[in-house]
């Protein structure tokens, strides 16, 4: 854009007479007609017009100059050029048309002077046109030359600058980045993760990709790496670990991407690598913290489940496994005595004991929480094993814990429970587990027990015994049987044992030894002893109503824990007269236990009931361990002499002289303590003979008549039988 | 990864380049052999080309100066390849000395070759974008810079969107430059084109060796050619033939008889 033109009109044109101006004007209309179109120039018609007439009139002016010159025609020729008439017909025509018309349009085509002239200063514009031309190409030429030049320049530079900043991002980058070909032989590795693996770009541009292959690699990593080489996937992340040149592990996350060529063929892999071990590392420290008891660091409740769960998930068709269930014996009291502190050390030597004791595949040991611990045994050949196991255990806590000054002896219980996986859940397992520990507590502490299914069933009947016990109350399953208590002396019935039944709709007649006991365990035994006392105490008004003063009397069992029951006489003054039953048609049998082992208050109790009237009789006298000086101070009655005594009585040649000799001495006792006496168990004429021999009062047992409904009494009473 | 628009593209002598063969064309030497061939193989199928390819140059001075006449003193030379003679620049500032002027090219060389010549003109700026990037070149220094925004610009494509197909979305290229300038913008388009039933066998062949050989071509007819101003105001005479808007003389009025293949027309942002 330096070609500046330069159009503005000249001034000095008068130096040529009219005529000549006037044919010179002429000749530059003629020569604008024939060049427009012929070069590109920026000018409108009317400037191409009047710079041709510039050029004509520069033309004519050395046509007639003296001394004549050529070197106008040199310069028409550049001015030509100038003004961008560079379209080489435009010479062509303009040479033509000076030759032709010029010297006619001047009128002076026969002068050979001008004519001569003319021809000189053609040929003067030819060449200063060319030189014109020829100088402006080669500077054009120059010129795209140097822009193609600079052109790539500036490309190389920005290339050299985006391959700078790729290059920056590639080694500054924080995420370690890789490269390789597509047979797997590394070409670079970035700075990330050159520190990343420990080794330098020259070390690992000796690896293929394949020697990175980690032992602990998911199957799944290679296999996406196969099909990312076969072209079959373009990239994947993956979860993988690295061996360090220091012999260290490291875990990444992994993204593959493949780069294929133009032709869409696979040509290089890059990897971005990314360093995840402390992450990893806390995930398995949090883990851990989630799996692990933090005082002892054995394995949780919750690890505990997830090892069983996952023995279960493997089971194979034979395979067993076992569990010993653990508790400390009394740890309670240790804890609450000397405090949490000592408590939580003498857990973490207990814990340190077991995992000493118990080790080896297959075996874990976990603390379930308090003082209560789990040793899993898997793959166990039979119960010895786990047996094995819970002796060494309990062997293991024989040695005393020293704790603070304090030496602290543990002792522990083990529930022991194996058997084959088939047929059983974890569930299962650990429950019977439980159960069997607790079993082991029952049985005496500081020992194992092993699961006993019979066992367990006869504990499931019982606890569903007392379970319905409540209901069964409600619902009239009980009822009372009676058996008559015969004097010796006329064989008359004096009195009758109230014996309570349970109809259960399930398990059919029962009999007081299945559900007394349950019933003291589960206190049920007040408001069932307090309903048969009433029972009782009704049928002996029909009685008396009916019989009047040969009525007998009828005979209560109290459990111990009536006997204890502070309502126990205004419970018992209540129901008699509510019955309005005299106090003395009441007698109530206490074990010796129930009355000698006990504390002051019941009692008490007894003697308020002794003292309204009321008789109290002591029930299996001789099997327990009475206190006889303190016999006489009680407020006792009777004493029934347990049946055992009386199977040395059974006949004239079995007799027994010890337990003869032993009954004997009873009747002496009681009668010195001006107690009266009742032999249970006589089954045979030739006992009740012997034991009226001996002085005994009273008898009662199948001799004289089996327990039966109070009908059987009546019968009796009215001499029916 | 598509190439940025700043990333340079190729520079290969031996492939032709438009604006090359646009200088050859116009009797400049701002070429190269391949340059030449294909201009000259395209003379030899079309011996009228040059007249077109001249009268698009004489388009540009007409519309330039008109603009000059209607105050606008900036304008955007989008296409505007190698500055071989007659630039707007010249044109304007040969009417104004402070008008302003951008040239935009995505050829690497017409813009090196253009910013080596306008060294040290300040009213003058070059840049090397795609000009389909209306964004880009209106937010680029080299605009934003030199122009005054709120003032009007005078928009010249031309000899350019018979390079941008249907599929580059004109219309929206043109919303693009158009949006971002205030009212009393103009816009002026030579586009190469004819109606149906025009074109003659020499057309077909120059086209099919020119859409071959150099770029491929849009030709669009009138209608088409009169929606690229939709949102416009037409100044007189509308559209037309290009050597039939505003003529400087009736000699400059073809006088063949022929349709000429080349549309053009300036609208006004109202």
């Amino acid at each position: 854009m330096t070609e500046r033109v330069d159009h503005r009109v000249r001034d000095d044109r008068s130096q040529l007479d009219p005529a000549v101006l006037a044919g010179a004007e002429s000749f530059a209309r003629s020569w604008a007609t024939a060049v427009i179109g012929s070069s590109y120039v920026p000018m409108t018609r009317a400037e191409v017009a009047q710079h041709l007439q510039e050029l004509t009139e520069l033309l004519v002016e050395a046509l007639y100059a003296t001394p004549f010159r050529t070197a106008p025609g040199y310069e028409i020729g550049a001015r030509l050029v100038d003004a961008h008439f560079t379209g080489t017909d435009t010479l062509g025509r303009t040479i033509q048309l000076i030759g032709d018309d010029l010297l006619v349009e001047l009128n002076a085509e026969n002068d050979d002077r001008l004519r001569s002239r003319l021809a000189a200063l053609q040929g003067a514009l030819s060449a200063g046109y060319a030189r014109a031309l020829r100088e402006r190409t080669l500077a054009e030429q120059e010129a795209i030359r140097a822009a193609v030049l600079d052109a790539r320049d500036q490309a190389e530079a920005a290339l050299r600058a985006s391959e700078a900043r790729f290059r920056a991002m590639f080694t500054e980058a924080a995420i370690g980045i890789g490269i390789a070909d597509i047979e797997g032989r590394i070409l670079d590795v970035n700075q990330a993760l050159q520190d990343m693996l420990g080794f330098s770009v020259e070390e690992m541009r000796q690896y293929n990709v394949r020697d990175l292959m980690h032992p602990e690699d998911a199957g799944s990593v290679w296999r996406l790496y196969d099909q990312l080489i076969a072209g079959e996937c373009d990239h994947y992340r993956a979860e993988k670990r690295f061996h360090r040149a220091d012999g260290e592990q490291v875990w990444t996350h992994l993204t593959l991407s493949l780069v294929r060529d133009d032709h869409g063929e696979p040509q290089y892999q890059v990897a971005m690598i990314e360093d995840v071990t402390d992450r990893h590392l806390l995930q398995n420290r949090l883990r851990y913290q989630a799996l692990h008891d933090p005082l002892t660091g054995l394995p949780n409740r919750a690890l505990f489940l997830e090892r069983l769960g996952r023995v279960f998930n493997n089971r194979g068709k034979k395979r067993r496994a076992g569990l010993c269930y653990l508790d400390l014996d009394g740890f309670k009291v240790i804890n609450d005595s000397l405090g949490h502190d000592i408590g939580d050390q003498l857990l973490v030597e207990v814990g340190r004991r077991l995992d000493h004791s118990v080790s080896g595949e297959g075996k874990l040991v976990a603390r379930m929480g308090g003082d209560e611990f789990v040793i899993l045994v898997e793959g166990s050949s039979g119960t010895g094993d786990i047996v094995d196991v819970a002796d060494r255990v309990l062997r293991e806590m024989e040695a005393p814990i020293r704790i603070g000054g304090h030496e602290l002896s543990v002792s522990a219980s083990i529930g022991i429970v194996e058997r084959p996986l088939a047929g059983t859940t974890a569930a299962d397992l650990m429950r019977d587990a439980d159960i069997t520990l607790y079993w082991a507590k029952a049985d005496g502490k500081s020992r194992w027990a092993l699961y006993d299914p019979e066992r367990n069933a006869r504990e499931v009947a019982r606890f569903t015994l007392s379970a319905t016990m409540p209901r069964a109350l409600e619902r009239d399953e009980f009822y009372v049987e009676y058996q008559p208590l015969v004097r010796l002396e006329d064989s008359t019935v004096v009195g009758v044992e109230a014996l309570v039944r349970w109809q259960h709709p399930e398990f059919g007649r029962l009999a007081p030894d299945r559900f007394i006991e349950l019933a003291e365990e589960t206190g049920l035994i007040v408001p069932l002893g307090r309903w048969v006392l009433r029972k009782a105490c009704e049928e002996a008004r029909r009685w008396l109503v009916e019989f009047g003063d040969a009525a007998p009397f009828v005979s209560v069992n109290l459990a111990v824990r009536q006997s204890r029951d502070p309502e126990l006489v205004r419970d018992v003054k209540r129901i008699l007269d509510e019955c309005a039953l005299p106090p003395h048609h009441l007698q109530l049998e206490l074990t010796e236990s129930a009355i000698m082992g006990t504390a002051d208050e019941p009692l008490e109790s007894l003697r308020a009931l002794s003292d309204m009237g009321i008789r109290i009789a002591i029930d299996d006298f001789g099997t327990g361990y009475s206190n006889l000086a303190y016999l006489k101070h009680l407020p006792v009655h009777e004493l029934k002499i347990a049946g055992s005594f009386m199977e040395g009585l059974r006949a004239a040649e079995e007799e027994d002289p010890v337990d003869s000799q032993i009954v004997a001495t009873l009747v002496q006792l009681a009668h010195a303590l001006q107690l009266g006496v009742t032999a249970e168990g006589v089954e045979t004429p030739a006992q009740a003979k012997r034991l009226h021999r001996i002085g005994c009062d009273t008898g009662q047992g199948w001799f004289f008549a089996r327990p039966g409904p109070p009908e059987d009494i009546d019968s009796l009473l009215r001499g029916d039988l | 990864m598509e190439r940025p628009n700043w990333a340079p593209g190729d520079i290969d002598l031996e492939r032709p380049s438009v604006a090359r063969v646009y200088d050859y064309w116009l009797g400049g030497a701002h070429n190269f052999a391949a340059d030449r061939a294909v201009a000259q193989r395209a003379l030899d199928t079309m011996p009228d080309l040059r007249r077109v390819i001249v009268s698009h140059r004489a388009f540009l001075r007409r519309a330039v100066r008109f603009l000059l006449e209607q105050g606008v003193r900036q304008f955007l030379d989008l296409g505007s390849g190698i500055p071989t003679v007659g630039n707007v620049h010249e044109i304007a500032q040969d009417g104004d000395p402070d008008s302003k002027v951008v040239y935009v090219d995505i050829d690497p060389v017409a813009v090196a070759h253009s910013r080596s010549l306008l060294l040290g003109n300040d009213r003058v700026s070059v840049l090397q974008a795609d000009v389909r990037d209306g964004a880009y070149v209106m937010k680029s220094p080299e605009v934003t810079d030199l122009f005054d925004l709120e003032r009007p610009v005078g928009v010249l494509m031309i000899a350019l969107l018979h390079f941008v197909p249907d599929s580059d979305d004109p219309l929206g290229i043109l919303a693009t430059y158009l949006d971002a300038l205030p009212s009393g913008s103009y816009l002026a388009i030579s586009h190469a084109g004819y109606e149906e039933g025009e074109d003659g066998e020499g057309w077909t062949a120059t086209r099919n060796m020119y859409d071959r050989n150099v770029t491929p071509m849009t030709y669009r007819n009138r209608e088409q050619f009169t929606r690229l101003f939709a949102g416009l105001e037409l100044v007189d005479p509308g559209v037309v033939r290009l050597p039939l808007w505003r003529p400087e003389s009736l000699e400059d009025v073809d006088d063949t008889g022929a349709p000429f293949p080349v549309f053009g027309a300036v609208g006004r942002k109202a």
